[in-house]
């Protein structure tokens, strides 16, 4: 009897559990197309005294290159115009397009471009590359989770902080945090 | 310790004291508004926003110790030789710089307490000043804009036309008006 539950338990976990970790190293192999319809690139802010502003950049472009026999050597790129940047605000968004924070008229895009992904589990990953905006360059990491393979599309939550301060985006500290929570969803699509 | 309190004839240096330092700092509120205002870059209209916040609530803190210290000591009694006019508007005009001090602050902080933006306020700083229980509108912060101007125009009106009087009586009258605001030990006649 007990055999029996255990040996459901485990066809059970079998069914359940390492679907993504299959899918990762096998069927998700392969080029993908950062969609922007089904993907979203929020931010928040905390500021003193509580509460804080969140935003979102409604264009972006990237690719996700998962390797084949090296989850390692997978890649990640990813462009943000901060132009397209919204934080349901015009005048803060303004402030924000402006020469204060991201000068968007002279730095048109925020360059993510991986160096290294590390496995960190079955659905998750750590990735490293080099951020670039206003014309600085930092290494940033950020954590990844597959959310999900279907068909040809690929879907990862890609959170991470970043210190503002770094690049030359320190106006409003300490009123406002110098960290900047980014929260992700990238849908991929093949091809 | 004698030129402490004010006497009939002279002010004491708290009172004096007190009156150069709110002067000279309303006057740099005021230039500093107007600049903050009209600036091109946003990130240094910002930083000088704020940096006009922490002088408001600086401002508020010296006029509630400064009318502290007034209602405790009556002012001197003017000279003899001030007619009767000016004797009349003095007063009154007195009172109006006091109210404006009071007001202009306080309008500032409703306007950044009803502000949409939300914009925290720590004074050069140090710590959150609270925002007072008001409902945050575009419309009510269209209004304390439009009110904080107002009286910041008023204010500096008023100001000016203290200013003169205050120059008038040393160089035209040439009482100790202005001078027993410098000194205690200038107690005249």
């Amino acid at each position: 009897m007990h055999a029996r539950i255990l040996g459901l338990a485990a066809f059970a976990a079998c069914l359940v559990m390492p679907v993504y970790a299959a899918v990762a190293l096998g069927d998700a192999a392969g080029s993908y197309t950062i969609s922007p319809s089904g993907s979203s690139i929020r931010f928040s802010i905390g500021k003193a005294g509580g509460g804080g502003f969140d935003g979102a950049f409604g264009r972006f472009k990237g690719t996700i290159r998962i390797d084949n026999s090296d989850v390692g050597r997978s890649k990640v790129d990813l462009t943000i115009y901060p132009e397209s940047v919204g934080t349901g605000q015009g005048r803060i968004d303004a402030f924000l397009r402006s020469d204060a924070v991201f000068d968007a008229a002279n730095n048109p895009e925020i360059q993510f471009r991986s160096t290294s992904v590390t496995r960190t589990g079955d659905t998750t990953a750590l990735v490293t590359g080099r951020l670039t905006a206003r014309g600085k360059t930092f290494p940033e990491k950020f954590t990844a989770e597959l959310g999900g393979l279907k068909g040809g599309t690929i879907k990862f939550h890609v959170t991470g902080k970043v210190l503002r301060s770094r690049y030359g985006m320190n106006v409003g500290t300490p009123l406002y945090s110098n960290v900047v929570d980014f929260d992700m969803t990238l849908m991929g699509k093949r091809g | 310790m004698q030129s402490i309190t004010n006497s009939p004839t002279r002010y004491g240096w708290p009172t004096i004291i007190l009156h150069w330092l709110i002067g000279i700092i309303f006057i740099g509120q005021f230039v500093l508004g107007f600049v903050m205002a009209r600036i091109e870059s946003q990130r240094m209209s910002f930083e000088l926003i704020q940096l006009h916040k922490s002088f408001g609530f600086l401002l508020l803190g010296l006029i509630i110790l400064r009318i502290a210290w007034r209602l405790g000591n009556a002012a001197p009694a003017l000279p003899p030789s001030v007619g009767t006019l000016e004797r009349r508007a003095a007063p009154l005009a007195h009172f109006a710089l006091y109210a404006f001090q009071v007001a202009l602050p306080l309008s500032g902080w409703a306007l950044v307490s009803v502000s949409t933006l939300e914009i925290p306020t720590m004074p050069f700083n140090q710590f959150v000043m609270p925002n007072l229980p008001l409902a945050e509108s575009d419309a009510a912060e269209s209004f304390w804009s439009a009110a904080h101007w107002y009286l910041a125009y008023a204010g500096i009106a008023l100001v000016a036309l203290h200013v003169a009087a205050a120059l008038r009586h040393h160089f035209l009258l040439r009482d100790n008006v202005l001078t027993r605001m410098i000194t205690p030990s200038s107690d005249g006649e």
